[in-house]
């Protein structure tokens, strides 16, 4: 048997950006899930209305009737009143497990507390192919919306049915129907008269306004807080099993190294469980001491060739590109106009190269699975984005169809887009399998570093032409490996060429917050600043001359509004602004910086925000994602880099690994732009692309250094 | 191996362990005190910050064997009975999480921060907590939270009336 783990090194493409059709399925026996469920209602949402229609018949299903394929997602409301959603959505710190439950509350007029969630359960939840792009809140977020609505739509045509009464003149309201005429109120429970009513939802089901929300559009408290500062809630790493052993893998001594020998016999002597496995090296003790020193006393000897350091890594990117890459998807590159042309004609022509690092997620909680068989039937806890991906590898892995594979997602210490794969789930569920017993295995903070991805490196071209009144008439632009999101500008430029360039990377790379989107914006940002320079315009005024977006105008103008754009500045201090279009959310940064010119110090005084994401659904929990994208973006726009060299990562530990903390963060003020006219969309990533090119203007504008790779100043400003 | 007596949380407990294991894993393994996490194994973010006769330290980098004969408090043990320890209530109140994995290192750091500094100014609580990581960024709002239990608490402690 052998085991696909952690030691080969391919290209991770951004998950976002795959374009396979979702393979929906289903695990359970509907029929017996909703027997076990028992009375109460029982609504799902299905994805494609013709089927939503044709399977529903537009009106009540009969008990027990075969329910379509394509679901994502539904609600049971029991008649013990307690209201249960399945979703296949997790939650890593985005609080989508309050901002889900409001949207529940707000359509079936519930009290949050009878809310509970079900969240990324393999055998529970519809399928979903995971938590990313920003996606849970502008389509499950209404998903459950409309599935909480069919549910209330159920409970008034009842209590018409029992009441003889027209339904049109009946209200729901906290957890009971009324009828106005004759004052005869009943509550759900009741209502339900131990039947079990089953219903699907069309994707035209009416919803509240946004206009008209009263829970929706609140701050309401975290659900489930309480269990958080009483260090109660178990995360993937505190789970538990009886009889449960410690898992540990040796790790190769360098990226793509193969075992060429491994003597475990001390390791066996000291009563570990030790699997030898291919590349596969590990043990299992019943402490994670026992584990260690088990490991510790295998002897392996591990063959690799030379590989780059990050210091050729600019080269390494540009010489090293597959192909061109459209990023609409309809060929290798996205042209409009003549670039030619416009160059020739411009007034001022300008060309720039922007480079951003490898960085790490480092997400507080490690890796982390806890596995068990029973016979052929394997279930994993562990911590993922994606629990219906980290199902299927573990069904390749261990050659076992998914359904003998149930991965459970207890809430996680964040993800950041860098929990999609499943390393750690596979090496519990190997160990576990040869030691007939429950293992864990938790990663270390050296092994999540080395062993996880990274957010992509990358370069970026930029060829521009402007005119002298202010219109950029050329734009060509080339991203080396970083990425395609963000990549297309939103200015009105006439002549356009863009092309993306895939690079077998030296490291392994995959998703991580907001994407290429955080490289491209800083490239085109900081440029947007050089030509605004070369013409001699404000900063703001040269935006807004070419751009036409409303939404975006509308954010750089409150963001400047709140900063103060145009205030005289004191020797040594910077003003700048970035801002953009990703993930259907606009944002618009606006930076303060002081540098010490004698000692080359930066301090990053004040950050504003302006955002805007539709109809706001949680003001406070919006405010708080605003303001931790700014956070972590400092680390990536300032001082984090990872180092590499020969297949080893150099700086595999925080005490070399510099991440944001308490004394980094500047005064952050958000301006939070409420569209209720518009549907909500997520805001977990977008409010970072606009933070670094801010801060590398405001840099230019206190220095007039222009600095053009990411991170700007990992040791201070030497200009 | 040796049996280690302890004292966590006002309660005795006896472990067998290698006095060299460090606290954090026996309070993780042996006791099943999960809310003191991992974060880095070497004191560098603060997950796994426990009181130790009122002092905030790194049980990842304590020797179990150096905290015999010491009072221990987790984030289990600032509970009394329903009631949540100021701190933590000023967490909730001001939303001081998002993920909330560092929250109980944070909230430990806090509580020894304001035993031997009742109104901390902003400067003394980021000084005082800079060795703790939020990598999801809330520290404006942790930042909020200790003031606020600091203001909450401080008339309560001033009075010498037990919270």
């Amino acid at each position: 048997m052998s085991t696909r783990v952690t030691h080969q090194i391919a290209l991770e493409p951004e998950r976002y950006e795959l374009r396979a059709a979702a393979p929906y399925h289903f695990d359970l026996d509907r029929r017996d899930f909703f027997k076990f469920l028992g009375a109460g209602i029982v609504v799902v949402s299905v994805l494609k209305p013709a089927i939503a229609a044709q399977e529903s018949g537009g009106g009540r299903q009969r008990r027990g009737e075969s329910l379509p394929q394509e679901i994502d997602a539904w609600l049971h409301l029991g008649a013990n009143g307690k209201v249960t959603v399945y979703t296949g959505k997790v939650e890593v710190g985005q609080n989508i497990r309050t901002s889900l439950s409001q949207a529940v509350a707000e359509e079936l007029h519930v009290p949050i507390e009878r809310i509970e969630l079900v969240m990324g359960d393999t055998q529970l939840t519809p399928f979903d192919m995971g938590t990313f792009g920003s996606r849970t809140t502008p389509t499950m977020n209404l998903q459950l919306r409309k599935v909480a609505a069919a549910a209330r739509e159920a409970l008034v045509e009842l209590a018409a049915e029992q009441w003889q009464a027209d339904r049109l003149q009946l209200r729901a309201a906290d957890w009971k129907v009324t009828d106005p005429k004759t004052n005869r109120t009943a509550n759900y429970a009741a209502l339900l008269k131990g039947q079990q009513i089953t219903r699907t939802i069309a994707a035209d089901q009416p919803l509240i306004p946004a206009t008209q929300w009263k829970v929706a559009g609140q701050s309401v408290p975290r659900v489930d807080g309480r269990d958080f500062v009483t260090g109660q809630h178990r995360y993937p790493s505190d789970q538990k099993l009886p009889g449960m052993l410690y898992g540990k893998v040796l790790r190769p001594a360098a990226f793509n190294a193969t075992l060429v020998s491994a003597d475990t016999k001390k390791a066996q002597q000291m009563g570990a469980t030790v699997v030898q496995d291919g590349n596969f090296l590990g043990v299992a003790a019943p402490s994670s001491k026992a584990a260690e020193a088990a490991m510790g006393a295998i002897h392996a000897e591990w063959k690799s060739d030379p590989q780059i350091s990050n210091k050729e890594l600019t080269d390494y990117l540009r010489k090293n590109a597959i192909q061109g890459k459209d990023p609409s998807g309809d060929g290798d590159r996205f042209e409009t106009g003549s670039i030619d042309q416009a160059m020739g004609s411009a007034d001022h022509k300008l060309q720039a190269t922007f480079t951003v690092q490898y960085i790490a997620h480092v997400p507080l909680e490690p890796r982390a699975a806890l596995a068990k068989w029973d016979g052929d039937q394997l279930t994993v806890w562990t911590g993922t984005q994606r629990p219906f991906g980290v199902r299927g590898q573990l069904a390749e892995a261990f050659h076992i169809p998914p359904d003998q594979v149930r991965v459970l997602m207890p809430d996680t210490g964040s993800g950041y887009g860098g929990k999609h794969t499943g390393e750690t789930a596979i090496e519990a569920a190997r160990l576990a399998r040869a030691a007939k017993r429950p293992v864990k295995v938790v990663w270390t903070r050296e092994e999540e570093f080395t062993w996880a991805y990274f957010r992509p490196a990358g370069v970026m071209d930029v060829t521009s032409g402007v005119r002298n009144d202010g219109t950029i008439t050329a734009w060509e632009f080339h991203n080396y490996n970083s990425g395609s999101a963000g990549i297309k500008p939103y200015y009105e430029i006439p002549n356009q060429r863009i092309i993306f360039h895939e690079v077998n990377s030296p490291l392994r790379q995959g998703s991580y917050r907001a994407l290429a989107a955080t490289a491209n914006h800083f490239a085109r940002e900081s440029h947007m600043d050089e030509l605004a320079h070369a013409v001699k315009m404000d900063s703001l005024e040269f935006r807004l001359k070419n751009l036409k977006n409303e939404r975006l105008r509308a954010v750089f103008e409150a963001a400047a509004k709140q900063f103060g754009w145009g205030k005289s500045k004191s020797p040594g201090q910077g003003f700048g602004m970035g801002g953009g279009y990703e993930k259907l959310g606009n944002i618009a940064t606006f930076a303060e910086v002081n540098v010490d010119s004698k000692s080359g110090d930066v301090k990053i005084v004040r950050v504003v925000s302006a955002f805007e994401c539709g109809a706001i659904v949680n003001p406070d929990n919006l405010r708080n994602q605003v303001e931790g994208s700014n956070v972590q973006g400092l680390g990536g726009a300032l001082f984090e880099a990872i180092e590499f060299q020969n297949g080893k990562i150099l700086n595999d530990r925080l005490s070399q690994y510099r991440v944001p903390r308490f004394s980094d963060v500047p005064a952050l003020e958000t301006v939070l732009v409420d569209r209720k006219d518009i549907p909500s969309v997520g805001a977990g990533e977008c409010p970072m692309v606009g933070l670094a090119p801010a801060i590398a203007n405001a840099i230019f504008d206190a220095t007039g250094a222009r600095l053009r790779a990411l991170p700007l100043i990992p040791n201070g400003l030497k200009t | 191996m040796a049996t280690i007596h302890l004292s966590i949380n006002d309660k005795s407990y006896a472990v067998d362990t290698d006095p060299q294991t460090n606290l954090l894993a026996v309070l993780r393994e042996d006791l099943d005190l999960t809310g003191s996490k991992y974060g880095c194994g070497e004191g560098q973010c603060g997950a796994c910050t426990v009181l130790i006769d009122g002092k905030a330290q790194r049980s990842c980098i304590t020797r179990v064997g150096s905290v015999v004969g010491r009072k221990v408090t987790t984030i289990e043990g600032l509970v009394k009975g329903d009631r949540l320890h100021p701190v933590q209530q000023a967490f909730l109140d001001e939303s001081a999480m998002q993920c909330a994995y560092c929250t109980s290192g944070m909230i430990m750091s806090a509580v020894a921060l304001l035993q031997q500094n009742l109104l901390p100014s902003e400067k003394e609580i980021v000084d005082f907590m800079e060795g703790n990581v939020c990598r999801c960024g809330t520290y404006p709002r942790i930042i909020r939270a200790i003031q606020r239990a600091a203001k909450e608490q401080a008339p309560a402690v001033a009075k010498g009336v037990e919270r």
